[in-house]
This record gives C-alpha cells, sequence and structure tokens, in this order.
C-alpha cells in the first residue's frame, strides 16, 4: 500500500519529495532520463502527467509541456507503454496525473485495470471531485490503487474531512491559490493552514505549488510529510538539459 | 453543491477543488436571485432602461415573399445596447456580482460581443473588469477590442492551443482559481460548470418569453419552426424556452458548418457525425475530440460559434429530438447575410446569419400560412473586416490602404 511506503520511508527521512514530469516532453526518451536521474537522485515518489489539451488547473510552465507534448505527438497510448516500462525499471512508487477526459474516453473502468496492470499506484485528477467520481473511485478500490484529492486554503474543515474519507495513500494539500508554477509565500499562514490539514485527515500530507529551494524545504520540514516540485523541474530542465536534474534534486534535499 | 446540474447524461460540474466553495457561493446566489421575483422585476427593469427591451419581431415581407413560403418573422436581438443578445446574460450576472459582494469580473470571448458586454457592465456597475480573447479572434474582430479598451476592461489575448474561443475559457478559469475572493466569472454562454448552464439559459430565456408573446400578438398563432445560430447555445437556448411547452413548435439549432464535414473543418458538434461524449472545461457534453480525448482545431467564419463543445442542456434536447439540429456552411452563411442586408436592411452578425441560411434553405416548402422565427442574436458590424474580406470589397480595400498610409505617415 501506498500509505505504508510513506510511513516506512518517513522513518528514514523526514521530508520525502515528490517530483512531477509530463510524458513525452520534450520527448519520451528525454521523460525516461529525467526519471532515471530523479531516482538516481533520491526522489522518494513521481507523478507522471499524461498530457492533455486543456490542462485547466495549470499554469504556464505545465501548460506549454502539455501542448509541447501533443504537438510533438504525444499518444495516451505512448504515456501508458512509457509507464510501464517506468515501473518495471524503477523501485519507488508511480502516480498518473491527469485530466479526467483522458480516462472518460478510453473508459474509466478500463483505464484503471490499465494502471493496475502496468503497476501505477494511485491519481490525481485534478477536474475530478468526489461527487463526479463515484465510477472512478469504485474501480480505484477494486484494484487497490490510491485516488489522491487535493485541501486548498479554500476547503472547509468538513470538506477536507470528506476528501480525506475519498482519499488513500496520502492528501496533495496546495500552498495557495491559483494554477501550479507560480511563487508561493512560505508565511506564517500556510502553517496554520497545514495544521489544519493535519487535524482533518489521518494520512500523510503533501505540500505542493511553488516548492522550488532548499529554503523552502527547511518551511515544510516537520509541518509536511512529502513536498511536491513540479514546475521548477521542467524550468531546470529548459535551462540546463537533463543533466541539470540530478543538482537540482540533490541541492533541494541539502545536498544529501 | 447540492444539485450538480445534469440534463439527462450531460452537464456536471467537474471543478478544481480550490473553487468549491466559490461554485457554493454560486449557485447559492443564483437560487435566491430565481426565488425572489423582485430580482427578476429588478433585472427586467434594468434591461428596459439601460438595453431598450423588449426587443422586437420585424416581420420580413421582403424575404417572404422572394422564397414563397412561411411568413418570415425576426427577432430583434441586434438591437440590444452592445449589438447582441449577450447583454441579456451579462447584466443578470452583473446584478449578482453585485449581490455577492464582488467588485471584479472577468469573462472569455470570441466574437468580442460578450467581452463589449461585460465591459459595459463593468463600467456602468464600476467593477474592475479583464476580459480574455484568442489572439485568433483578437485579430478578427479588433473593432469590439478597441471598445473593451476604451470602457476601462484590459483586454488578455491568449496566446495558447488553438487561440481562440475555447482557449480564453481556459485562461479565464486559470484567473478564476487564484482570484475567486473579489471575482466573479462571468461565462457567456450556456456551457461550463453547473450552474452556469442554467443561469445563462435563464437570464436568455427574456428571448423566449417576449417572443411567443409576440408572436401570438401579432399574428395569432405560433411559429411552425424557430430557427437559432448554436455556439455555446446561449441565445438558442433563449429562443427556444419560450417554446418548450408547445410541442408543435419545431426547433431549430444551426451550427456552423465551415467548409463542410470532417475534423478541423468545421464547429458542428451535433449537427455532424464528428464529435463524442466528453468532460472538458468542467462539463460534459459532445465535444470535437480525438480518440485520446484531446480536443481538436474547428473552423468557422464566425469567430462566435467556433468552438468544441455545446451546452450540455442542448445536448440532451438533441437526444431526445426535442431540437433538430442543422449546419450552415461559411459560403452559405455569407450569402444569407447579403441577402438579408439587400431585402430587409437588416445587418445580422455572421453567427445569425446561420440561423438565415438555414431557414432559408427550408422556409420555401413551408405554407404561406405558417409563420417562422429566427433569431438575430446580433449585429454585423464588429464583422466588417471579415464581411468585406469575403465579399472581396474593392472599395473598402482602398479605403484600408489609404488609412494605413496616413497612419504611416503621421
Ligand atoms: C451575435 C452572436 N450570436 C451568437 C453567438 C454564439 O453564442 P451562443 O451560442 O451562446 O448564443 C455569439 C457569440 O459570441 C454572438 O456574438
Amino acid at each position: 500500500m501506498l500509505e505504508s511506503y510513506i510511513r516506512s520511508r518517513r522513518e528514514q527521512k523526514e521530508l520525502l519529495l515528490m517530483t512531477h514530469i509530463v510524458l513525452g516532453y520534450p520527448n519520451f526518451d528525454d521523460s525516461l532520463r529525467m526519471v532515471e536521474a530523479m531516482v538516481e537522485a533520491g526522489v522518494d515518489l513521481m507523478e507522471l502527467q499524461i498530457p492533455f489539451s486543456e490542462p485547466m488547473a495549470d499554469g504556464p510552465v505545465i501548460l506549454k509541456a502539455n501542448s509541447d507534448a501533443l504537438a510533438a505527438g504525444a499518444r495516451v497510448e505512448k504515456s501508458l507503454q512509457i509507464a510501464e516500462k517506468i515501473t518495471a525499471s524503477f523501485d519507488i512508487p508511480f502516480l498518473f496525473m491527469t485530466y479526467y477526459n483522458i480516462l472518460f474516453r478510453n473508459g474509466v473502468d478500463a483505464f484503471v485495470a490499465r494502471m493496475a496492470d502496468i503497476g501505477i499506484r494511485g491519481s490525481i485528477i485534478p477536474d475530478l471531485p468526489p461527487e463526479e467520481g463515484g465510477d472512478y473511485l469504485a474501480a480505484m478500490a477494486r484494484h487497490d490503487l490510491a485516488p489522491i484529492h487535493i485541501f486548498t486554503p479554500n476547503s472547509t474543515d468538513e470538506r477536507m474531512k470528506l476528501l480525506s474519507d475519498k482519499s488513500s495513500g496520502f492528501i496533495y494539500t496546495v500552498a495557495r491559490k491559483g494554477v501550479t508554477g507560480k511563487d508561493t509565500a512560505f508565511s506564517d499562514d500556510l502553517g496554520d493552514y497545514l495544521e489544519r490539514c493535519r487535524n482533518a485527515t489521518s494520512l500523510p500530507l503533501a505540500l505542493g505549488f511553488g516548492v522550488k529551494s532548499n529554503e523552502d524545504f527547511e518551511f515544510i520540514r516537520a509541518k509536511a510529510d512529502i513536498a511536491v516540485v513540479g514546475s521548477e523541474t521542467i524550468r531546470v530542465v529548459e535551462r540546463g538539459g537533463v543533466a541539470a536534474v540530478k543538482p537540482f534534486i540533490r541541492g533541494l534535499q541539502g545536498g544529501a | 453543491m447540492q444539485d450538480r446540474g445534469y440534463y439527462d447524461q450531460f452537464g456536471g460540474a467537474f471543478i478544481p477543488e480550490i473553487l468549491v466553495p466559490t461554485f457554493d457561493e454560486l449557485e447559492q446566489a443564483y437560487l435566491e436571485a430565481k426565488a425572489d421575483p423582485a430580482f427578476w422585476q429588478e433585472y427586467k427593469a434594468l434591461m428596459s432602461s439601460y438595453s431598450g427591451r423588449p426587443t422586437p419581431l420585424t416581420r420580413a415581407d421582403n424575404l417572404s415573399s422572394h422564397f414563397g413560403g412561411a411568413q418570415i418573422y425576426v427577432k430583434r436581438e441586434d438591437l440590444n445596447h452592445t449589438g447582441a443578445h449577450k447583454a441579456n446574460n451579462v447584466m443578470g450576472q452583473g446584478l449578482l456580482t453585485r449581490r455577492m459582494g464582488k467588485t471584479r469580473v472577468i469573462a472569455e470571448t470570441g466574437a468580442g460581443q460578450h467581452g463589449v458586454a461585460t465591459a459595459t457592465m463593468a463600467a456602468k456597475f464600476g467593477f474592475d473588469c479583464t476580459i480574455y480573447m484568442g489572439e485568433v479572434d483578437v485579430e478578427r474582430q479588433r473593432p469590439n477590442v478597441f471598445w473593451m479598451e476604451r470602457m476601462g476592461a484590459e483586454v488578455i489575448p491568449v496566446c495558447d492551443g488553438s487561440r481562440i474561443l475555447k482557449d480564453a475559457i481556459n485562461e479565464a478559469f486559470r484567473d478564476w482559481v487564484t482570484n475567486m475572493d473579489n471575482t466573479h466569472y462571468v461565462l457567456g454562454t450556456a456551457c461550463g460548470p453547473y450552474p452556469f448552464p442554467e443561469m445563462v439559459s435563464w437570464f436568455q430565456s427574456i428571448i423566449g418569453t417576449e417572443a411567443r408573446e409576440q408572436v401570438l400578438r401579432e399574428t395569432g398563432k405560433l411559429p411552425r419552426r424557430a430557427y437559432a445560430c448554436v455556439g455555446g447555445g446561449s441565445n438558442a437556448m433563449g429562443l427556444f424556452s419560450g417554446f418548450f411547452d408547445d410541442p408543435e413548435v419545431e426547433l431549430v439549432g444551426v451550427e456552423a458548418g465551415g467548409r463542410g464535414k470532417g475534423i478541423g473543418e468545421h464547429a458542428s458538434r451535433l449537427a455532424y457525425n464528428d464529435a463524442s461524449v466528453g468532460v472538458a472545461q468542467g462539463y460534459k457534453t459532445y465535444f470535437l475530440q480525438d480518440d485520446d480525448g484531446q480536443m481538436q482545431e474547428t473552423h468557422s467564419v464566425s469567430a462566435g460559434l467556433d468552438y468544441v463543445g455545446v451546452s450540455p442542456i442542448l445536448s440532451s434536447l438533441h437526444e431526445s429530438g426535442r431540437v433538430r439540429f442543422e449546419a450552415a456552411t461559411d459560403q452559405e452563411v455569407i450569402d444569407a447575410m447579403s441577402l438579408t442586408v439587400q431585402r430587409e436592411g437588416l445587418i445580422p452578425a455572421l453567427e445569425s446569419s446561420h440561423a438565415f441560411a438555414q431557414a432559408f434553405k427550408e422556409v420555401g416548402d413551408l405554407d404561406p400560412d405558417d409563420v417562422i422565427i429566427i433569431n438575430q442574436s446580433g449585429r454585423a458590424d464588429k464583422d466588417i473586416f471579415t464581411v468585406a474580406d469575403a465579399l472581396k470589397d474593392p472599395k473598402w480595400e482602398e479605403f484600408i490602404i489609404a488609412k494605413a498610409k496616413e497612419y504611416q505617415n503621421a
């Protein structure tokens, strides 16, 4: 189970690291090499985003990665094949992140069965609130996969409890309003919000949106279990190529 | 959110978690307004004093005798302030924005009519205003961009995706997930997550309510058919809703046939067989998408109909057969517009001209005792560049060249 992996890993490491890549960006070979570099640098789990033409919750960096991947011909089937190769080659949990239409068009049951088949452990679908996700949640439960929902600073305590009940593995807490890839102020308010998240769920907490430096890591330590780095790794690759990934990830974790 | 707004299998609210409280607030404001007769009175008074409602139902004698079939009546939404039915929705949402205590509005726009209407409403109500518009549409609907900016709105060209209406909607949502505390998103058509399809249709129902009364008063009978163009579907929902309880009235929605069948050539979700059911932009409906669920390019001579999805309410009316869907091609539309301008002195927008084009194909088969209504959703001033190009008007071209020289020498 995803949750027990996170708990046992946490016994050795105070703050785990989850990274995010867009499959097929800039191409599928580079996706594979990025995963390899990240795993070698000590990443604990990874989100693999299947590109979608209308990524409503994503900011400019990931939006561009989605559309460039699609323009380069990234088909869903190819993403699934690469994901299978990745899970077979590397020994950390991998999750899918994508939008609901990718599942819906494929057939939700068939898509979830395929996820289980290729060794994906869970998924984050940012445009699928639990109220709309009955088929998805049932299929995920049947295959013992983790549906991960999102807490936001706007979520009421009551809403957090509902989301927690519908999730397994961990909860993804977004640090602020807005889309991915913009700056976040790591402040006392954020500390209070994370405490509210803690009280609402017994699942581990991942914190994402705007995390990009070792200082951010220091702030998050002890307040959450997992730090999520998304857009920043894409920026790092755009600036310095795949070779820049490993030093960046090591630097985040304090050179460990 | 209590009711998630399903119309058979279509609709829903596929929204990012951060917007859940915002949609709860909007749903509540909408339901309260709907239950409050004073709200609709206030709305009608505003539309009367500010937008000239009720708009007339104009008898088109010359067109009727040209085709020799049914008598043609035209519902004149072009006479709204800002020149289109978009004002009906926007002023209603403006009143709701004020009720919710918000101080800023954002909107997407395709043809720019919804953007102009929103900028107008913001100027009147004293709201800050940002309009998202695909780069392609900024180019083809320049006159509307000019007026939005004059009215103090910030117009942001959207350079992602296909750079048209759907991309402007995505960008408006990205703004909203950041600024929901003081901002209301004035969605311009009967699409998007619940409660938008229903709420926008409610405001637009003023068209159909008036049209039914007018046609009965003038002719003593109900129309055989009612025609409206369908982009997202708001003017169509507005006209049709006046006749939902009159099964003898055939309702005809006309989509953008563009250059004809085949993905990428048109924007017909229901009339052609190129679309399939999917979930995007927060709702479930027919979309022009590929097998993977990626949205595809669309094409229409009219920016306002150039959209991948369609109102979930219309999708359900399509499946039940209550509304018949047809498509008119770019060329048919230009021809229908030219004929209408020449014969009646009416200037329907390219969007509205789709409804005229389809009606013209069928009206000759009807009896002279029959009556049909065409919804003229807007006027074509904004389309002057596109229409002049399509008609290859040499004098217009000379004028533009001379004007450009004037600027270059200034
Ligand atoms: C004049 C006019 N008619 C029709 C439309 C299409 O929208 P809807 O289908 O929502 O009425 C537009 C959209 O911009 C428009 O400007």
